[in-house]
């Protein structure tokens, strides 16, 4: 039983890095309607800078990463500006298919500066592990739970409270009518475009505590896709949950192998695409997402 | 004073909606806009705030003027910081937010005096004070219209441009929606009153203007307007009636003759 527990928690570990990456894709779509394929390499990036950045003097990885995050932030914002922008009111399709190109883009460019050496975010947790109650569980993981916490609670206040975050909420609902009431629209893609930045350089960090950053990380970005499809992909709760859940799927199917052995060896890669699938074909518009009202 | 002179707006550069529309709203003013559907009234008001754009519209002939001033050429915001807010057709409203939130997207170009200018929006308001915190999609018609309105209010517009306010609700309320215009016209706002009933916003305006497939066709103060055979026949269906009130019956041939008289100007 404890075993079991402590395979949740690791599930959750991992979930929250994932639920980190959709949020941002949910951002983004919500208030632009735009599918951005550039997490995995604004991710990237991001983890790349705090590899970086924590080698110079006097800069841990408490100061690296916040300092990353803001950097990623703001090279999401200049991409969106540059790029996306002159592409407001194309179709939709050509716009996502650009920020695949843009992904590919900057990954090649900050592979370029991973090279062949193991590089490291020299977080403070390695693999050393704690007791919480009965359980025994990595730190990054619980490391990576309460950052995830952490930044859901800021964003839940920030939607909330302040004067942009209720202006993307208006953009997301009705563009138009926020325009007519002073909202700079742009700005709103900007901002969110930001956000989704700096969460993806955050999940990247947490995501590499423990491990090294090699060319294949990115690959844990792309785990978001089926998270987003399965949260709905205009729902940001709906990220979060889709996120934890797929995280601990993964880990249960790690665990305990025998379980999908009919899947054969190493099948957790491929758990998150099959919850998506099956779910799907109950819910098509995710857990969470707004059921498309469509008259025939 | 604003103005509009020989606007032409044309949409996805094919589309001639305007055709050298002229009209001007003086500062505390009502003027009402009439029209049939599709003549040209939304277009009007979209190219006074900004908002052609979304529409791939865009002004190529005339100008916006705003005291004597070009502002044709200024995004929504700065229109809104200028002093023309809109209330878009349909109302508009977030519905899954709050009516306070709602109201506070409406002061997002002046969040400092977000609280007293609430305080004289639920004073004219008093509906929305009571559903403050309820989402603002369960609202009713009307108090969605007054919504609607309350948060262009809270942009403290010098001119207000009204887009069918009465769309779809009830006579008493479409009265209660005339004399909240009323209203906010005498704390100084200029209004400009684009209605399909024309009865009402007649009743009210000093001036008005009728268009027709993108032209002004006629341009008269409000009491002209309202005596003005035309408009009694065609906007405010008091065909065949005199001024008294005297109805006489029409024959079909009559309505030939209104077929051929309805090219005013040509």
């Amino acid at each position: 039983m404890i075993e079991l527990f402590e395979a949740v928690f690791r599930g959750l570990g991992q979930g929250s890095v994932y639920a980190l990456i959709a949020l941002g894709f949910v951002i983004i779509y919500k208030s632009s309607h735009v599918i951005s394929f550039a997490q995995p390499g604004f991710m990237i990036a991001g983890v790349v800078l705090v590899t970086y950045l924590v080698e110079l003097p006097g800069i841990g990885f408490w100061v690296a990463v916040p300092l990353a995050t803001l950097l990623t932030g703001l090279f999401a914002l200049g991409i969106e500006r540059a790029v996306i922008r002159p592409m407001v009111g194309r179709p939709i399709f050509a716009i996502a298919i650009i920020t695949i190109a843009l992904d590919i883009l900057i990954r090649t460019v900050a592979h370029a500066y991973l090279g062949i050496n193991v590089r490291h975010v020299q977080d403070p947790w390695g693999l050393r592990t704690m007791s919480l109650g009965p359980l025994t569980v990595q730190q990054r993981h619980l490391a990576a739970v309460l950052a995830a916490a952490a930044l859901v609670a800021v964003l839940f206040l920030f939607f909330r409270y302040t004067r942009m975050g209720l202006a993307m909420r208006a953009v997301a609902q009705d563009q138009e009518a926020a325009l007519a009431q002073g909202v700079s629209v742009g700005a709103v893609f900007a901002m969110s475009w930001a956000m989704a930045g700096g969460l993806a350089a955050v999940a990247g960090s947490f995501a590499a505590s423990g491990r090294s950053v090699d060319p294949l990380f990115w690959l844990i970005a792309l785990t978001a896709l089926p998270v987003i499809i399965l949260g709905g992909l205009d729902s940001l709760p709906g990220a979060v949950v889709a996120g934890l859940v797929i995280g601990v799927a993964q880990a249960l199917t790690q665990s305990y192998p025998h379980w999908v052995s009919f899947l054969g060896t190493n099948a957790s890669v491929i758990v998150p695409w099959l919850v998506m699938i099956l779910v799907l074909v109950v819910r098509p518009y995710g857990l969470f997402g707004t059921r498309e009202v469509e008259r025939v | 004073m604003l103005q509009v002179h020989n606007l032409e707006v044309v949409y996805d550069d094919v589309m001639l909606v305007l055709r050298g529309v002229s009209i001007s709203v003086a500062p505390g003013q009502i003027v009402a806009l009439l029209g049939a559907n599709g003549a040209g009234k939304s277009t009007l008001l979209r190219a006074l705030t900004g908002l052609l754009d979304v529409h791939h519209g865009k002004i190529t002939r005339g100008s916006v003027d705003l005291d004597g001033q070009p502002v044709g050429h200024l995004r929504p915001a700065q229109l809104v910081t200028r002093g023309i807010t809109q209330v878009m057709e349909g109302r508009r409203i977030f519905a899954e937010l709050t009516v306070e939130e709602n109201l506070r997207i409406g002061a997002h170009t002046n969040p400092r005096q977000f609280k007293e200018r609430a305080d004289r929006v639920l004073t004219l308001f008093p509906v929305l004070a009571d559903r403050r915190r309820d989402t603002a999609g369960y609202l009713s018609g009307g108090e969605q219209q007054m919504l609607a309105m309350g948060r262009a209010l809270m942009a403290n517009p010098r001119y207000l441009l009204l887009d069918e306010p009465s769309l779809g609700l009830a006579p008493r309320l479409v009265d209660q929606v005339r004399d909240l215009i009323v209203a906010i016209n005498e704390t100084g706002t200029g209004v400009l009153l684009v209605e399909q009933n024309a009865t009402m916003a007649l009743s009210i305006a000093s001036h008005g203007y009728v268009m027709e497939t993108g032209k002004v066709v006629l341009d008269k103060p409000a009491k002209e307007l309202l005596s003005d055979e035309d408009v009694r026949e065609f906007y405010l269906g008091l065909a065949g009636t005199d001024m008294a009130g005297g109805t006489g019956r029409r024959s079909f041939r009559e309505v030939k003759h209104y077929k051929r008289r309805k090219r005013w100007l040509s």
